[in-house]
């Protein structure tokens, strides 16, 4: 379902760009904190949603800049614009690789040598001392300060991620709704068929790949901003794991699934963190309970319910 | 020429319990067609139960029984209610397994809390060997020695045993193995039984190697799948082969290389995958 | 003239069953090629390796003399030939439009474009349109495949593949598990194909396809038994040994 009226969106982004006149600084930290999970799990659905390509090691990309960024600012004190720039171009670069290797294989294979690779990365995270800092992590960060603006600010923060989430969504969706994009969908649905239609099926998942790396290292670069500190867990497999719950729990292969997902999960990690100390355990347990009882996600069981109470196209 | 000696040992004993570990995946794997990514944890399980028994007082051999038991019932539980509610759905599956897992980790840190537990070997293997003028640490020989036990059992078991053509029938071709009898639901438990066995064992024999830690299943679990992509798919031999080569890599790699190891984990693969999507042996596509 | 598709000595087999032996086929441009045989006499797995989803261990396929073997799949799809599925592999979730656009980006510039959209009111759809009502299917072009009836369906898989304008037309069974209406109007359909298309066809419907053909391969346990206008084949003796007890 694609809400194709305009004005519908400039009301939440209205919405969106006011709410922390109205809020404490804690709710603006959340509402930072699930954009940039809804920018992450938006990216990761190119790939699982409409690529129909399940990825297990997501979160490498998102880490991968976060590092660079981190790095390259406490190695060389470059500026924040020119290390955005080389985080993101450097972590599309292994995304390029990685997703020439995972593509070497299909489904099940495709998804362990995600696995497989996002572990390696990890483990490099954490074993290369000299590097990463292992364990400690990298801390000392600041934020930039796009023509001038201070970020330190939560609220000037919060703004900033608004407008680089609607950036990347809106992008995301034209790439989702342009003939590539309808042409990534063929390959999910009957991929020898688009074959026999003259479409390089491999070209077009590698492509999604790329984009899927791209966006996740922007995602990366918000996360390390707002933290100002990178851990080697951030690319964990648990990591990923909670970007493709977001990506299921809301619905794969909607728009908007990516976005209620990260709000559930982000909510819940945040509330649930306050009384227990089992998330992990939580996220097993939703993470089954979703697939086997709600497969689809989130939005599509609302469309059906809105379809149910006001009648409409069946 | 002792430290090669010993770290020789090393991987030949990492081997062998990457062999027990990933035949279960294999075995999982090509007949169901699951990735069961619950596998690391059901190795970390086997662990935690052996160390568990052995602190009642027992014998690591009795902890090695429990600790199969153990993991087998689970496993059992895990593909009767929740593999079965998913079958057809193998992305799903392997995401329920994914859901376990974290399930498996969280409840092992309850049970158990944050510190590794050391898992000592059994008195009998604490003294070195000593052969030809080195020290052999007597506890990795004992290791690598059950699994081959295992591996020759295993072949046994699928060469010569009706529930062993019953698998490799189904490996094979599911659908006629259907058609032409095979019990598929019952099978596929015992598998998954059998598998979740051979990881439980691992897990109990490699205790002392390893001991049980919190985090010990996100360790092993890449380890499998490596094994598993490079012997390749259906290829009992192949996982033979390769667990023990990704024995050798990862330990002479840690041992010399320790900032590196998880990159030169790394080369086999992508060699293989480049080069030989199937595997070393594999005799199909994963 | 150039043939249109050449077929020379090509052979398969898979761990000591030969399914494909020796077999040569020539269609010239706009022929109506018949490939017939008894269950299990390779004709399947000769279409596969025409179209590139099957290597064969040796052998050739020539379409307008360019030698497709070994060239990836997707590639023939502009080299101008074009299939259909005996099982219907439509993308079931879609508007017949939208698979009828699908079949017309792939051989077109448009399908690289990453962020021009594709709205509901592009001229591709409007070529869909077209491409529906020479089928008769015009009236439903906004339903889904899901909700259409299976005879519906295969005309929806032969407008794909006439979408792209092939110079070679490959039918997998068109008729199979069709009604007897369905099959009349999907027989029409195939017939009023233009004669810029030369069609090669496997069926097993006999009536339909012996009207329809002008040379017939009749092939059995791989081995083509006999290669001739519908007379010479009706009338061997081999051809009626095959079919005999059918």
């Amino acid at each position: 379902m694609i809400l194709k009226n305009n004005y519908f969106y400039l009301a939440v982004a209205a919405i969106l760009t006011i709410a922390p006149m109205f809020f404490g600084e804690y709710y603006v930290n959340l509402g930072s904190q699930i954009m940039i999970a809804a920018v992450f799990a938006a990216s990761l659905n190119i790939l699982v949603g409409y690529g129909g390509l399940t990825s297990l090691g997501h979160a490498t990309y998102l880490g991968l800049s976060a590092y660079t960024s981190a790095w390259l600012f406490l190695k060389t004190g470059l500026d924040h614009g020119y290390t955005a720039i080389i985080a993101i171009a450097f972590t599309t670069f292994v995304g390029a690789i990685f997703g020439w290797i995972s593509l070497r294989a299909s489904g099940l294979s495709f998804l362990m040598l995600t696995l497989a690779l996002s572990q390696i990365v990890w483990g490099i995270g954490y074993r290369w001392v000299g590097l990463t800092n292992g364990d400690n992590g990298l801390s000392g960060l600041t934020r930039p300060t796009p023509f001038g603006w201070d970020l330190e600010n939560s609220t000037n923060f919060y703004w900033f991620t608004l407008i680089i989430t609607i950036v990347c969504l809106f992008f995301i969706a034209r790439i989702v709704n342009s003939p590539f994009g309808a042409s990534l969908k063929g390959t999910r649905d009957q991929d020898k068929r688009m074959s026999a239609l003259g479409f390089n099926v491999w070209k077009i998942r590698w492509i999604s790949f790329v984009l899927s790396s791209f966006f996740g290292a922007i995602s990366g670069l918000l996360y390390i901003y707002f933290n100002k500190y990178v851990h080697p867990s951030v690319m964990s497999i648990t990591s990923s794991a909670e970007g493709l719950l977001c990506v299921i729990a809301g619905g794969a292969g909607t728009l908007a699934g990516p976005i209620l997902g990260s709000i559930l999960i982000v909510l819940l990690k945040n509330y649930v963190s306050g009384f227990v100390e089992r998330w992990n355990m939580l996220l097993g347990i939703i993470f089954v309970f979703i697939v086997i009882f709600m497969p689809t996600g989130m939005v599509p069981g609302i469309i059906q319910l809105k379809n149910r109470l006001f009648g409409g196209k069946k | 020429m002792q430290f090669w000696v010993i770290q020789t040992l090393n991987s030949l004993a990492l081997g062998g319990l990457l062999f027990m570990l990933s035949s279960g995946f294999a075995l999982i794997f090509g007949l169901m067609r699951i990735a069961n990514l619950t596998h690391g944890s059901l190795f970390m399980i086997g662990a935690y139960l052996a160390a568990a028994t052995l602190r009642e007082g027992y014998s690591l051999w009795v902890a090695a029984i429990v600790a199969m038991v153990g993991v087998a019932i689970i496993g059992g539980l895990i593909e009767r209610f929740i593999l079965r509610a998913l079958s057809n759905n193998s992305q799903g599956q392997v995401l329920a397994t994914l859901g376990l897992s974290f399930v498996a980790a969280d409840a092992c840190l309850m049970i158990w809390g944050g510190d590794p537990i050391p898992i000592n070997a059994p008195e009998m293997f604490r003294s070195p060997l000593q052969m030809f003028g080195f020290m052999f640490p007597t506890y990795r020989l004992v290791v690598v020695a059950i699994s081959v036990v295992i591996a020759i059992g295993l072949y046994l078991l699928m060469e010569r045993t009706r529930l062993g053509a019953m698998i490799r029938a189904g490996v094979d071709d599911m659908q006629m193995a259907r058609a032409v009898g095979i019990p598929a639901s019952l099978l596929f438990t015992v598998v998954f039984c059998l598998g979740a066995l051979l990881a439980g064992l691992g897990g109990s024999v490699g205790g002392p190697m390893l001991n049980a830690y919190p985090g010990l299943d996100a360790d092993m679990l890449p380890l499998a799948l490596i094994v598993v992509i490079l012997g390749g798919v259906g290829s009992l031999i192949g996982t033979f082969v390769a667990s023990f080569i990704i024995g050798f890599v990862y330990t002479f790699g840690i041992a010399l290389v320790p900032d590196l190891a998880y990159v030169i984990l790394f080369l086999p693969m992508v060699f293989v995958i480049a080069f030989r999507p199937s595997g070393l042996f594999g005799t199909m596509k994963a | 003239m150039t043939i249109a598709l050449e077929v020379k000595d090509l052979q398969k087999s898979f761990g000591g069953v030969a399914v494909t032996q020796s077999v040569n086929l020539q269609v010239m441009p706009g022929e109506r090629r018949l490939i017939i045989g008894p269950n299990g006499a390779g004709k399947t797995t000769l279409f596969a390796q025409i179209t590139g989803d099957l290597l064969p261990d040796s052998g050739e396929v020539f379409l307008y003399g360019q030698n497709m073997i070994g060239k990836p799949v997707h590639d023939r799809a502009h080299q101008g030939m074009s299939r259909t599925y005996q099982i219907i592999t439509l993308f079931a979730k879609d508007s017949l439009a939208h698979n009828v656009v699908l079949s017309l980006l792939g051989i077109h510039k448009r399908k690289n474009q990453l962020f021009k959209s594709l709205p509901a009111n592009d001229p591709l759809y409007d070529q869909a349109l077209e491409l529906l009502d020479s089928v008769g299917l015009k009236s439903q072009a906004h339903r889904r495949v899901t909700e259409i009836s299976y005879g519906e369906q295969r005309r929806v898989e032969i407008a794909l593949a006439l979408a792209q304008q092939p110079k070679v037309l490959l039918l997998d069974e068109p008729l199979a598990g069709l009604s007897r209406d369905e099959r009349v109007l999907v027989a029409d359909l195939i017939n009023s194909i233009s004669k810029e298309t030369a069609i090669v066809m496997i069926e097993h419907d006999m009536d339909v396809a012996l009207a329809f053909a002008e040379k017939i391969l009749v092939l059995q346990y791989g081995k083509v038994i006999v290669d001739g206008d519908r007379d010479t084949v009706v009338n061997d003796p081999k051809v009626q040994e095959v079919y005999l007890g059918h």
